[in-house]
């Protein structure tokens, strides 16, 4: 066990560990719906791609999560016989992947999330935390700087691309907010070191964010309302049929080996 | 794998060869590669074009039954390698439609054929992928029969093909582990697993056989093109050795082929086997398959459902392009 456990509260370390498990299991989920669907080749490569490594940074945070809840559950456990209301992913990621440019909207304003939380995350005093950041902090650097440039090419492409990127932005931009508000376990693991306060990210986020909209001519919207809920097991209706779909197996043969 | 039915043109005898052509026709015996660049008859390139790009329309339309069942894979890990499967498919779609490229036609130009139904894939995708253990038949049989195929197809006469093929076989050998894997599982699983393995045998195997495509004993066709050494074996010899190699297989999960005539014969050394009914493969290679209309729709919705995005990003340079042309002006 490693120091840093003894200094929180078991607890929110699993609330912690399954926010950032979560977020990539249903996003890299939404992800890989678009398999063989998407408008090039070299995108249905490129989103496989993504979904893969989502997928892959799930079981390593959903498997230290079973370690540290020490009930005996495993990765697959915690993703295939939760219900919803266990899941704490935030609402952007189980938003409907829509065109092709809502789905591109929506993995760039995460990966530009993602990308800053992970970053600090590199710094963890839990050092399994620390050592699964350094390996998705890479992934996530690729999907940032893909989702960017392709947000940028087309809200500077023809109009009706522009129209469909600005749309995308005004739709997804409300579910953000979520990623930075701090509640107690945020604060119990940013105290003993283990995570940064959700709300300190804002402004690199901001930063990133603001530069490529600039690049791609959209305009960020100025509602400041925030949808909420995902991060406390509160979730849209969209979440239920995800997992309907992704436990269906699980649930109907219980006990049966994959 | 995946070209089925290519055609050829009619062989020539070798009194009718042109001179060129025959000096073509001595390379391929020599054994040489024929490259981009140079000089071959226009019907190889037509015949290589048709079956490269068969090929290639079978990779990316087989993304869709194994992407059926990604979101609903029963763990993470299978989740994960069904995830790479399908993007190693497209990964090979990509290879192929490139190497067809070298023959002088575009990626655009083939996907309205295959739009438009004037090209095919192959007809084992037109199947329904039903239950969980369908992702390991089709990791094992179908890509079983690829690989069959393909390995010999690592010998074929154009070397872009030739050098995709080497490529594409490593990663289908893996793909068909996988799918073995997956029905050690089931087939050692709970009695519904059992089931469902059986069951996804039951209604692979004949459209599996089907992939080598008809008898070609009498086509010109194959004679024509095991000549340019685009083909290296029949058909027939092919579904011999995918059977003889399946059987132990099947025999090892304690599966049952579906076949009352499957024996083994001593004399040939290898196992008698019951045909499929060609009347079906050849309603699927109509449009009469069970799913000819959702894979050929998937595709026809993503590729014009995509075209705001294609035309987005091809502006887009457009307009970068001439900022770049108006700098320089500029700096001069």
């Amino acid at each position: 066990m490693a120091s840093a456990e003894i200094a929180v509260d078991r607890a929110a370390l699993f609330e912690f560990l399954t926010r950032m498990g979560d977020n990539t299991l249903i996003l890299g989920h939404r992800v890989s719906e678009w398999c063989g669907h998407a408008p090039v080749l070299e995108e249905d490569i490129a989103l496989a791609n993504t979904a893969l490594d989502l997928i892959g940074q799930t079981q390593l945070w959903l498997g230290l999560a079973g370690e540290v809840e020490g009930k005996g559950r495993n990765a697959d456990a915690l993703a295939f016989l939760r219900d919803a209301a266990a899941f704490r992913n935030c609402l952007l990621v189980e938003r409907p992947n829509g065109d092709f440019g809502q789905t591109l909207m929506r993995q760039f304003l995460f990966d530009a999330w993602h990308h800053v939380m992970l970053t600090a995350l590199t710094k963890s005093a839990d050092p399994r935390v620390a050592e699964i950041a350094a390996k998705a902090v890479k992934e996530a650097a690729y999907h940032l700087e893909r989702s960017s440039d392709l947000v940028i090419r087309l809200g500077d492409g023809t109009d009706e691309s522009h129209a469909r990127m600005q749309r995308a932005l005004d739709d997804m931009w409300s579910y953000v907010g979520e990623l930075f508000i701090s509640d107690d376990a945020d604060r119990a693991v940013a105290a003993a070191g283990i995570a940064p306060d959700p709300a300190s990210l804002k402004p690199e986020w901001e930063a990133i964010v603001s530069e490529v909209l600039r690049e791609a001519t959209l305009k960020a919207p100025t509602s400041a309302y925030v949808h909420k809920g995902g991060r406390r097991g509160v979730h849209t209706e969209h979440l239920g049929y995800i997992l309907a779909d992704m436990q269906f197996l699980q649930r109907a043969y219980p006990g049966a080996t994959w | 794998m995946y070209a089925q039915l290519v055609k050829s043109e009619g062989m020539k005898s070798a009194a009718e060869l042109s001179p060129e052509e025959r000096a073509f026709q001595e390379r391929i015996d020599r054994g040489e590669k024929i490259e981009p660049k140079e000089w071959m008859p226009e019907g190889y390139r037509k015949t290589l074009i048709r079956q490269v790009g068969q090929h290639a329309h079978s990779e990316i339309v087989g993304q869709l039954p194994e992407g059926n069942w990604i979101t609903r894979a029963p763990t993470l890990e299978r989740k994960a390698i069904l995830l790479a499967k399908v993007q190693d498919e497209a990964g090979h779609g990509l290879y192929l439609y490139c190497a067809a490229e070298t023959l002088g036609v575009s990626r655009d130009q083939l996907l309205a054929k295959l739009h438009d139904g004037s090209m095919k894939y192959s007809s084992i995708f037109n199947y329904p992928t039903l239950n969980w253990a369908d992702i390991g038949a089709v990791g094992w049989l179908v890509d079983g029969a690829a690989i069959m195929n393909q390995v010999q197809l690592q010998k074929t006469s154009y070397g872009p093909y030739s050098r995709a093929m080497i490529r594409i076989c490593k990663e289908e050998s893996f793909h068909q582990r996988q799918g073995y894997d997956i029905m050690m599982k089931m087939a050692q699983g709970t009695a519904e697993q059992k089931a469902m393995a059986q069951d996804a045998l039951d209604r692979f195997w004949y459209p599996a056989l089907m992939m080598f495509g008809p008898s070609d004993k009498d086509s010109v066709h194959s004679a024509q093109s095991m000549a340019w050494k685009i083909k290296i074996n029949t058909n027939d010899e092919l579904r011999q050795k995918f059977v003889d190699q399946t059987v132990p297989q099947a025999e090892y999960l304690g599966l049952k082929i579906p076949d009352p005539n499957l024996k083994w014969n001593e004399e040939k050394k290898g196992y008698d086997f019951s045909e499929p009914d060609w009347s079906e493969f050849f309603e699927v290679i109509a449009g009469n398959g069970p799913c000819n209309k959702e894979r050929l729709g998937a595709r026809v919705k993503a590729w014009e459902d995509g075209a705001w995005f294609r035309d987005g990003l091809l502006a887009h340079a457009e307009k970068a392009e001439a900022r770049r042309a108006a700098a320089r002006v500029a700096a001069e």
